[in-house]
């Protein structure tokens, strides 16, 4: 097959290729049709779109910044490294371009109650700030395991007026407490919107996450047109569900000079099992509403991710990921915890920037790759959350009790 | 006239013509296919018909029940834990089959284990073990292509649940390529949460009686014979799961193993619901 274009996912019934698509009860059908038409509506309408701009300017301080990170492309001696600001965005990470989006959605529904998921918990912090920018109430489900290892976070949301609930079940991390926004949901059909973190789930949600973040993407384009005249030649971002990811990327899709790279957390080592690199380690299955690549074993049972980083530890990934993987567009690689730690060391320490322990799996890819290519080469790293949140599993792992 | 034609000829037609001669509803019962063991399942099973189950849904457990509540989590998590596959479930059917020809067997849970099974494979194997039918949680009409479409090619029963929330508009999607019966999720919720009222299921059956004529079952927060029984007077059977399971649970130990007098326990608590199924219209 020959493609004009890589940017033209999904079609209408929410497939790229053969992922993505929209497997979900028969209760929340209907809603998620409803989300559809709203979202397509309000895609086109200026007035959604002012007031999208309004908030990403006024509340959360866009356009971040692309910084020419001078010290950190002198030290590996190669590529010209830029980093892209996301976690200068207010509450300190790339989540917050989609939570404002969906909640403005979800006010032009009529809905008057928010629910997410959250692993690390910035995506859950997100949620809480929207939420309480707007007056609205706010479930947060949150993995018992999550919620041991990223405290700061917890306490941040329930500052900010959200109710997190601890899920039990399961492997009590992210894959769970999607399950348990999913209970709620089909319990409470007819006033709450489902906030999904990432560019995954039933259809609209992959596509509409995307575009929510795909103004990182374009401003990215606009900046480095402006900085140095032409387009970046490779772009960098890690990957647990996606959406940093995707959102760099997206607008870059058909540029054919622009190489793109995702980084998979590879957690003990793909070769352990321990890891949450769902191309590099899993294959097609259907979970969540929608059909990705999934760690499984061989009955479909889905299997534990594990990664240091709490935001990369999900046993999937974006159905657009699955299929920009199979066609070839994007390359996917992976990091070990070891070499994000060592990365988040060194970031910190070139640029005076504590990187969060999801971008630092980009980082490590950096380090490993920028030394092997021309000065003149433009490489682009999503910085997507700030590390602040992970200083006490950081300093766990290099046995420092703080 | 029906917009729905039902050309049907498997066990589950059958049962509920037999049902329709009787003058009765049906009861069915849901357990999860391992639960809590192989073995004690299998009792269960061969069980269940002399203790007046009329149609059985046996579960295919996976590690993320969605859809599900508490009780039927933890079933699926104990049965995975003691070694429930997809190849063993359709041991269990099979060895089922071996002594009853007639009880309908529906497989129920989420797609992804069939999946990776393989479809076409999965259905080869589940019609010869004697699988009747399927209700596959996470399949909506829109992604009929998957399961649904092989599976009545296949000579399988594919059974779709409406739910409050299958509007006028969305019914005859929802009604389109269903057989066998249609499963009337009472409540918006998980399994073993909340009921609805006698009422708003009569009105749910009458709505779904405008579109199909094929049997209406009705499921979702029946724990009690007297449940079972108000159920029975308007729909074509009652379905019920979490309290079964939930029975099934109470005659465990400490370390989830099966207690001596599970099987009796449980099989008794069927015979009640079966009771108050039985005596519902009369």
């Amino acid at each position: 097959m020959s493609l004009n274009t890589y940017r033209a996912g999904p079609d209408e019934h929410g497939h790229f290729g053969i992922f993505g698509g929209r497997y979900v009860a028969e209760t929340l059908m209907p809603l998620i049709l409803d989300l559809e038409k709203a979202y397509t509506a309000a895609k086109d309408d200026p007035a959604f779109k002012a007031e999208m701009s309004y908030y990403l300017s006024q509340y959360v301080g866009r356009p971040s910044k692309l910084y020419f990170a001078e010290r950190l492309t002198k030290e590996l001696g190669g590529a010209k490294i830029y980093l892209k600001r996301e976690e200068l965005n207010h509450t300190g990470a790339h989540k917050i371009n989609n939570c404002v989006g969906q909640i403005l959605l979800a006010k032009r529904m009529g809905k008057t109650r928010i629910i997410a998921e959250t692993g690390a918990g910035q995506h859950g912090v997100a949620t809480a700030t929207v939420c309480a920018l707007f007056g609205l109430p706010c479930t947060i489900y949150m993995g018992e395991v999550d919620i041991a290892r990223q405290q700061p976070n917890v306490f941040r949301m329930k500052l900010l007026g959200a109710e997190v609930k601890p899920v039990t079940s399961g492997s009590r991390t992210l894959k769970d407490a999607m399950n348990e926004a999913l209970r709620d949901w089909v319990t409470n059909v007819g006033d709450t919107f489902y906030i999904i973190g990432t560019a995954a789930g039933p259809h609209p949600y992959p596509a509409l996450v995307r575009d929510f973040q795909s103004i990182i993407g374009e401003e990215t384009r606009e900046q480095m047109l402006a900085a140095e005249g032409r387009l970046p030649d490779t772009l960098v971002a890690c990957i647990g569900g996606g959406s940093n990811a995707l959102g760099l990327f997206h607008p870059f899709l058909d540029d054919p000079s622009v190489a793109m790279v995702a980084v998979e957390a590879a957690g003990h080592g793909i070769a352990t099992g321990a890891h949450a690199a769902s191309l590099t380690g899993g294959r097609p299955g259907v979970l969540h509403g929608n059909r990705t690549y999934l760690l499984q074993d061989e009955d479909g049972q889905i299997v534990e991710g594990h990664s240091i980083s709490a935001g990369l530890d999900y046993p999937g990934i974006g159905p657009e990921h699955s299929w920009l993987h199979d066609v070839g567009r994007v390359t996917y690689v992976s990091a070990t915890d070891q070499e994000a730690l060592e990365a988040f060391k060194f970031l910190s320490r070139t640029e005076g920037i504590l990187p969060a322990l999801e971008p630092s799996h980009a980082i490590a890819d950096v380090i490993r790759r920028a030394p092997t290519l021309p000065k003149d080469h433009l490489m682009v790293v999503n910085l997507s959350g700030r590390g602040d949140k992970d200083i006490f599993t950081v300093a766990r792992e290099l046995g420092v009790s703080l | 006239m029906s917009t729905v034609s039902t050309t049907e000829t498997g066990r589950i037609h059958r049962r509920f013509a037999a049902l329709k001669a009787e003058g009765r509803a049906g009861l069915v019962t849901f357990i999860t296919a391992g639960d809590p063991d192989h073995d004690t399942c299998l009792d269960l099973l061969k069980g269940l018909p002399g203790a007046g189950a009329d149609l059985i849904e046996l579960g295919m457990p996976f590690t993320d029940p969605m859809a599900d509540g508490p009780a039927i989590q933890a079933s699926t998590l104990r049965a995975l834990a003691t070694g429930a596959r997809m190849t063993r479930t359709l041991e269990l059917v099979r060895a089922f089959r071996e002594g009853d020809a007639d009880t309908p067997i529906i497989l129920m849970g989420y797609y992804n284990p069939i999946y990776a099974y393989g479809v076409d494979r999965f259905l080869a194997d589940a019609k010869a073990a004697g699988v009747d039918g399927l209700i596959v949680v996470d399949l909506p009409p829109e992604e009929d292509g998957e399961l649904c479409l092989p599976a009545r090619a296949a000579g399988v029963n594919f059974i779709r649940l409406a739910t409050p929330t299958t509007d006028k508009a969305r019914l005859p999607a929802v009604l389109a390529n269903t057989s066998g019966f249609i499963y009337y999720v009472s409540i918006a919720g998980i399994t073993g949460a909340g009921s609805a009222t006698s009422d708003a299921i009569a009105a749910a059956v009458a709505h779904l009686r405008t579109g199909t004529d094929l049997p209406v079952a009705v499921g979702f927060g029946i724990t009690t014979p007297e449940g079972a029984a108000d159920v029975a007077r308007v729909a074509d059977a009652a379905v019920v799961g979490s309290a079964i399971v939930r029975r099934l649970e109470a005659n465990l130990d400490a370390e989830g193993k099966a207690k001596p007098g599970l099987v009796p326990d449980v099989l008794g608590f069927v015979a009640e619901l079966a009771a108050g199924v039985r005596e519902a219209r009369k």
